[in-house]
């Protein structure tokens, strides 16, 4: 049954899919699966959310950008409550989020490896598609990624952990 | 509220807090960028952690304590962090030696206290134990390129064996507030050596025998390092109480 607080809900899912991650802005917050869920407490909407790492600084601006962008449409009372379990996983984020992050040029997570060893993966170069990489080191630019470098076209990219 | 929980939080806290605070020391430091990144960002995961269980320590205090109050504003003797923590970097055989210690000891503990009784520690503990696998991955592997790399790098992961080593058994004494919240570190103990001789052997580093074991970090009593970390850390909240920006 479609109900008012159904359609309210939803149109509250839309305002959050358009609300970005400040450190890799191609991605929404739920391409990346931060949204656990919305909920409708009289007049005051409530947004749950989860941290990706537990150290990562962009939540706490991420918290005040789902604020701004629901003040904006019209909501005047907004609870953000951030949940740590069940713990986040990148198999949260949706394909179209990988897709992105792929044309941005950050290799989506990927599960696939060479060995027994975890850091031995098949990833994938974001610019000319070989499997043909190495780990630089397992800590990037941000808590999120690691470093790779491409053996055929050279290029260093970033790779979203997996995790 | 349950006195020794909210001691138990504050314990686990500053243990990553100072370790955090000591790895940050690196930071534009470290031996290559690489590196440099390497221990930075295990730094944030660490600090991270420290910050979610001083928020449940909050909570659980509901006197007005905040997360800021709690690592800003006590003093040496309050804080419970185990005395491995807050030894200096030295060079990088020591950080390195240090944080495998500690992520091993790290894993151990919150793979157990991932299925806590109690909710949020059983939750800080879930999601901190994806992060300190890559700790403790990343550590292994320098204590192996290390102790089985140069001549050099030996003597020097030798030299890291012989200060930090007396510092490990405190991690695995139980403070009352440990067993009063059901966790009884003894029990890592054996499971600890296992790993870390595992390591070793692969290294070409020898298990040092049984030796005289410093304690009081988890009762307070610290080394001398601890109020130099704290005199760095606290400045500016002491100085400028409630800053903020």
């Amino acid at each position: 049954m479609v109900t008012a607080s159904t359609i309210q809900t939803k149109k509250i899912w839309e305002i959050l899919d358009q609300v970005t991650d400040p450190e890799v802005p191609v991605l929404t917050i739920t391409d990346l699966g931060i949204v656990r869920n919305v909920k409708l407490n009289g007049d005051e909407v409530e947004v749950i959310i989860t941290p990706t790492y537990t150290g990562c600084p962009a939540m706490d601006m991420i918290a005040m950008n789902i604020k701004l962008a629901l003040i904006e449409n019209g909501y005047s009372k907004v609870k953000i409550t951030s949940v740590l379990a069940p713990a986040w996983t990148t198999d949260w984020m949706t394909e179209d989020g990988k897709r992105k992050l792929k044309a941005y040029g950050i290799a989506p997570p990927h599960l696939t490896t060479r060995s027994d060893d975890p850091s031995d993966r098949m990833i994938e170069c974001p610019q000319c598609n070989s499997t043909n990489t190495k780990c630089i080191s397992e800590f990037g630019s941000t808590a999120c990624k690691a470093l790779y470098q491409c053996n055929d076209c050279k290029e260093p990219f970033d790779y979203f952990k997996c995790h | 509220m349950d006195n020794f929980l909210v001691t138990y939080s504050l314990h686990l806290a500053d243990n990553v807090l100072i370790i955090a605070q000591r790895n940050a020391e690196w930071c534009g430091h470290g031996p290559i960028l690489e590196q440099d990144i390497a221990i930075t960002n295990i730094s944030l995961d660490l600090l991270g952690q420290s910050r979610n269980f001083y928020q449940y320590a909050a909570n659980l205090m509901s006197n007005g304590a905040t997360e800021d109050s709690l690592a800003y504003l006590r003093t040496e003797r309050e804080f419970k962090n185990c005395l491995l923590a807050e030894q200096p970097n030295g060079d990088w055989a020591q950080t390195i030696l240090r944080q495998f210690f500690f992520s091993t000891y790290q894993y151990l503990l919150y793979e157990k206290l991932q299925h806590s009784t109690d909710e949020q520690l059983a939750a800080i503990a879930a999601k901190a134990l994806k992060e300190v696998t890559y700790h403790r991955r990343w550590s292994s592997e320098w204590v192996i390129r290390l102790g089985d790399g140069t001549e050099e790098s030996h003597q020097r992961m030798l030299h890291a064996i012989d200060e930090l080593w007396r510092y490990t058994g405190e991690m695995f004494l139980p403070a009352d507030y440990e067993i009063a919240a059901g966790f009884d570190v003894a029990l890592l103990k054996d499971e600890w050596f296992k790993k870390v001789t595992a390591v070793f052997e692969e290294a070409t580093l020898p298990v040092p025998e049984k030796t005289f074991m410093q304690t009081g970090g988890k009762t307070g009593i610290h080394t001398e390092h601890l109020g130099f970390i704290l005199t760095d850390l606290q400045y500016l909240q002491r100085t400028y109480p409630g800053a903020e920006w």
